[in-house]
């Protein structure tokens, strides 16, 4: 008897359309190769994910739970819906409660017009906040000489935290606390113009999904990220391996 | 009487910059003024709200008591009831003043940031409530209009759509600090 074959590639459908994945490629990928939109906050490519956010989510035939698309593998026979009524009540909830849970003032922020949370609400239909706003008091880090991080603007998202960590390899940022206590911190939980471990890079201030990290000096909407470095740098490295 | 239909517009905490917004349709106010009539708002001198208003358009968080009992009132005479703009929608600038106690805002506008008559008013200015609030944690909102301000052009459609009797759509025409 032969041996079977090992399959490398999976064949699956997504939202009724049948595509070919590689055994390594996520929904997520699978999704935007094929044109079909998934929203995201916490993925980033060029690091790896983490699927905190909970916008990715999708429905799998055969499974009541919703999986994040991110942090799924492709697998053969695999029925994936992208868009449906539930997905998207879950999806506007979690915007809803990003919102609430930090002080969002659009209108004077840095990053208005250029944000990636900002534009969700507008892409998924947020009118409005169903859920009181929780109104926390929230610092502003001032004390680094280019950057400034303002924590009323962070969702979690944890990008500076990997991009930090596994591209420019100093690791100055971490989270500390758990649930609405959480915040990203730097070095042991200190100033950040006092974090020996930064190289200033700014790395992580580019690719901040919203105005919590910025360059000093910036005004209301003058805030844009530039991020074009990272999918470079990463295919560089690889070319080198 | 004729029979229009009974527009009104309410200013709450806002900087009035969506009653600017809402001037800014410029010659198609006529348009608007050949469906409804202007029967209360910043904009003429009607001092009461008036009986029953088909549409209210609401500028500005609920900040003060004034505020909060005005649109109670105003829920309460009105068939749709629009939050128009972030500070409605949102609370948006007003309730950067949520993280300090009212004793603390009063402080730093009366007497720290004052140089002349440093004292806090009680007479004639409404009391501020503890927290800058949007609209419709107070009463229920039929239709959301985003922006700071919403440009004239959405104001413009979304009141349309209503005087036409149609809900409009604006989700995706506009967002929080547009």
């Amino acid at each position: 008897m032969k041996r079977p074959f090992k399959t490398r590639v999976k064949t699956l459908t997504i939202d009724g359309m049948a595509v070919g994945a590689r055994e390594d490629e996520t929904i997520l990928e699978l999704a935007q190769a094929n044109g079909i939109f998934i929203p995201t906050l916490c993925h980033l490519e060029g690091v790896h994910d983490i699927g905190a956010c909970r916008l990715c989510l999708v429905e799998i035939k055969g499974t009541s739970k919703l999986l994040p698309a991110c942090m799924t593998y492709a697998e053969e026979g695999m029925e994936v819906i992208t868009d449906s009524e539930r997905l998207l009540t879950y999806r506007r909830q979690v915007l809803d409660l990003l919102f609430s849970e930090r002080n969002h003032v659009c209108a004077v922020c840095v990053s208005n017009g250029h944000c990636e949370l900002q534009w969700l609400a507008e892409k998924l239909g947020i009118s409005h906040v169903g859920v009181p706003y929780l109104y926390p008091q929230l610092a502003v880090d001032a004390s680094h000489s280019f950057y400034v991080l303002d924590h009323n603007r962070c969702i979690l998202c944890t990008r500076c935290v990997r991009v930090c960590d596994e591209i420019e390899g100093a690791h100055t940022w971490d989270v500390m606390g758990r649930g609405v206590e959480c915040r990203v911190i730097s070095d042991l939980n200190q100033p950040w113009g006092t974090a020996d471990s930064c190289t200033r890079c700014g790395k992580c201030v580019q690719v901040c999904p919203t105005g919590a990290l910025f360059s000093k000096g910036k005004a209301v909407a003058e805030m844009t990220k530039k991020r074009e470095f990272l999918p470079y740098l990463q295919l560089m490295r690889e070319g080198r391996k | 009487m004729s029979d229009k239909l009974k527009l009104a517009t309410v200013w709450l905490d806002g900087c009035s910059g969506c009653h600017m917004s809402f001037l800014d349709i410029d010659e198609r106010i006529l348009d608007v003024a050949a469906l409804a009539d202007l029967v209360y708002s910043p904009l003429v001198d009607n001092k009461h709200f008036p009986e029953m208003v088909d549409i209210t358009l609401v500028e500005g968080a609920v900040s003060s008591e004034d505020d909060y009992h005005k649109i109670r009132h105003v829920r309460q005479h009105t068939r749709i009831l629009v939050s128009l703009g972030d500070c409605a929608v949102t609370a948006n600038v007003p309730a950067m003043r949520n993280r300090f106690k009212v004793e603390a805002v009063l402080d730093r506008a009366y007497f720290e940031n004052a140089t002349l008559n440093q004292q806090i008013p009680v007479e004639v200015v409404p009391q501020l409530r503890k927290q800058s609030i949007p609209v419709h944690q107070v009463v229920p909102v039929d239709v959301f209009v985003p922006g700071c301000p919403p440009s004239a052009d959405n104001i413009f459609y979304a009141l349309t759509e209503l005087l036409a009797g149609r809900t409009p759509e604006l989700r995706t025409r506009t967002h929080f600090g547009a």
